[in-house]
């Protein structure tokens, strides 16, 4: 990281406790400046603890929170130059789609001509140009979300938080506003901390991603590190299909460590007896499960030492009739050494 | 098809009403609405209509009889300035009300939706809800005796020394008297505590619906506290308070007992109605003040509306 510039945000050591329950757990980590960040977890990790830690809803119990390489420690959510995309848009009902996104100016006393002009131009790069006298309860739960962005980015902050944003909308505008805001953050270049539990999002859209469980950082990384280098058996499990081999069920695969993940995709469904590559492994078993997935069909492979791995197939031949007629074949699984990843034990 | 059509036939004559009910959803909600219909429309309204149309007849002068011919006499009384004082002094008490109760409510009413916790709420509930299960008039009676001239409150100012603040209280102009019981100022207070409780629970209930993250939101987007009560917190609560203003005014409005009891005797709407149709037997007169009232309301609520009171429900 640049030594001279500050990251755009840093946590020092911050927990937050609430009793006896530890949202947050001695976190350390830096976000830098024009990163998209991701924080990835199940409910209850701390992830949203963490955003409302930097938005200044909350404060750390213990630790420092610093914003561009000022402590936040005492500042209150309206002297922070970070702004919320929140959950549930939190739109004010009473006012139009142009009052909702003008208010941070209106509130900052911006003259009316400006604030009209840098409304109307934020209004139109969400695709909204024109629509700025609805009121909120006459739009849709996508144009909604559209106002709540154009509402945070209007007022250039240095952070643009975003809790769940896509969570209420269908899959098809969820995966819209993944390319868009993607592209918005491309073209502003503000730092964004996006908190989500969808692995789908985090992989597609971060620079990194911090994988959080019970109030601490599981892994933080590139989406590729995360996804292909999984660090704990928590993150293999959470992100991606979990497909870990441990006991005697690993020691029987020849040249593979005592514990380890392997991606479902990399593994080749091949038939009995096949020769294994000298930079491979493989085990043999049955088919014991078929689930057929349109594009692909995941397989269920009981080991004959125990264990079972999951396969996922591209389905260029296979059909529904094919792929089910296979339960029950006796199989060999080759994948490649370097697609192993080693799991702490 | 044949399956279902051999368990169709109906076991019994109240299965087989039932039946003929659920193929007609609209014959059940005309049925289920008749009687609360037929009492609004019938006894209630239909009163209403008969009361306003005794209006239009007027009492013989001389006789005391009332004379059965449609007549725009009696509401030419409304105007004499005797009857325009009584109407000026019963709208501008229940405006003052109205006005007091918002202001002594509100952060009551905030505190409980926005900081009370499940026990503390319930208390509060409780305490607001309490008054009313007692007798309006024991309560009437009870002020009376804590606003007498001899009464705790006098007490109470002459035990910190405050005796000079009362007395320079009670001769003000108006609303002062010999004492708070025989003043204005007894009334209002003695009204706003009767009616206490019909604020504070719309408008509880109106700032309860509130998001906590709308909150968030205003503070996030740079609004101070002050700034996010005016601009987001008292917008949304204006319904509330609209209707608790409602129930304040329109009850002020009308009450009869607490004008008759505190207060310098001086006649208000209720009070006059009450005489009327009672020991005058001036049933056209009567009519005629009750349309006051009506009249006030539906002004009121006009202007709430022109006001925007309404636009965030």
């Amino acid at each position: 990281m640049d030594e001279k510039k500050p990251s755009a945000v840093s946590f020092r050591s911050v927990s937050r406790h609430y009793g006896e329950v530890r949202a947050a757990d001695s976190l350390s980590f830096d976000i830098a400046e024009g990163e998209f960040f991701s924080m990835l977890g199940p409910s209850g990790s701390g992830k949203t603890t963490c955003l409302r830690l930097i938005a200044g809803f909350e404060q750390p119990t213990s630790g420092e929170v610093l914003i561009r390489g000022v402590s936040m420690a005492g500042v209150p959510p309206y002297e922070r130059d970070v702004n919320t995309v929140f959950q549930d848009y939190a739109l004010f009902p009473h006012m139009s789609m142009a009052e909702n996104v003008a208010y941070g100016l209106m509130i900052r006393k911006i003259p009316k001509a400006e604030r009209a002009a840098r409304t109307e131009t934020m209004l139109a790069m969400v695709a909204l140009s024109g629509m700025g006298q609805r009121k909120p309860s006459q739009l849709s739960g996508g144009q909604r979300q559209r106002v709540a962005l154009a509402r945070a980015l209007v007022n250039q902050p240095g952070v643009l938080l975003l809790d769940e944003p896509l969570g209420a909308l269908d899959l098809k505008l969820r995966e819209q506003m993944q390319v868009e805001l993607k592209a918005i953050q491309r073209q502003v270049g503000i730092t964004f901390i996006y908190v989500t539990h969808d692995q789908g999002e985090a992989l597609s859209m971060s620079d990194r991603i911090a994988v959080f469980n019970k109030g601490r950082i599981e892994q933080i990384g590139r989406p590729d590190e995360i996804y292909e280098h999984p660090a704990t058996a928590f993150v293999a499990g959470f992100v991606g299909v979990s497909n870990i081999l441990s006991g005697p069920a690993a020691a029987a695969v020849a040249g593979a460590p005592a514990a380890f993940s392997i991606r479902p995709e990399k593994i080749l469904l091949a038939a009995p007896g096949r020769p294994v590559p000298a930079d491979s492994c493989s085990a043999d078993g049955t088919i014991a499960s078929v689930l057929y997935l349109g594009a692909s069909t995941r397989f269920g492979v009981a080991l004959s030492k125990g264990g079972e791995l999951i396969v996922i197939e591209q389905n260029r031949e296979e059909t529904a009739v094919s792929a089910s007629a296979r339960q029950g074949q006796p199989v060999r699984l080759i994948w490649q050494r370097a697609h192993i990843q080693e799991m702490r034990p | 098809m044949s399956a279902l059509a051999a368990d169709a036939p109906a076991r019994g004559p109240l299965r087989r009403f039932s039946n003929f009910l659920y193929r007609r959803p609209k014959l059940t909600l005309a049925l289920l609405l008749l009687p609360p219909m037929l009492w609004l429309g019938v006894v209630y309204l239909g009163s209403l209509a008969a009361l306003l149309a005794q209006s239009m007849f007027s009492v013989d002068d001389f006789s005391g009889l009332t004379v059965y011919q449609p007549t725009l006499k009696t509401y030419g009384e409304l105007f004499q300035p005797a009857s325009l004082d009584i109407i000026l002094r019963t709208v501008v008490m229940a405006a003052s009300v109205t006005l007091g109760c918002a202001v002594i409510g509100f952060p009551l009413a905030y505190y409980m939706a926005r900081f009370a916790g499940l026990r503390a709420k319930a208390v509060f509930y409780l305490a607001v809800m309490l008054p009313l299960w007692s007798n309006y008039l024991v309560r009437v009676y009870s002020w009376k005796l804590i606003l007498a001239k001899e009464g705790v409150i006098t007490w109470l100012f002459g035990l910190v020394g405050l005796d000079g603040l009362l007395d320079w209280i009670l001769a003000l102009p108006v609303v002062g008297g010999p004492s708070l019981s025989a003043s204005y100022i007894g009334m209002w207070v003695v009204f706003m505590y009767i009616w206490l409780p019909y604020m504070i629970l719309p408008v509880e209930a109106a700032l309860e619906r509130v998001p906590r993250s709308l909150i968030e939101a205003s503070a996030d987007l740079g609004a101070h506290p002050r700034q996010t009560f005016r601009n987001v917190i008292l917008p949304l609560a204006v319904p509330g308070i609209a209707a608790g203003s409602i129930f304040t005014f329109s009850l002020t409005l009308g009450d009869y007992i607490i004008p008759n009891l505190i207060g310098n005797s001086r006649p208000f709407i209720g009070m006059v109605v009450y005489s009327y149709q009672g020991t005058a037997g001036n049933i056209p007169g009567a009519a005629a003040f009750t349309l006051v009232p009506i009249l006030v309301m539906a002004l009121y609520l006009a202007a709430a509306k022109r006001l925007g009171a309404f636009d965030a429900l």
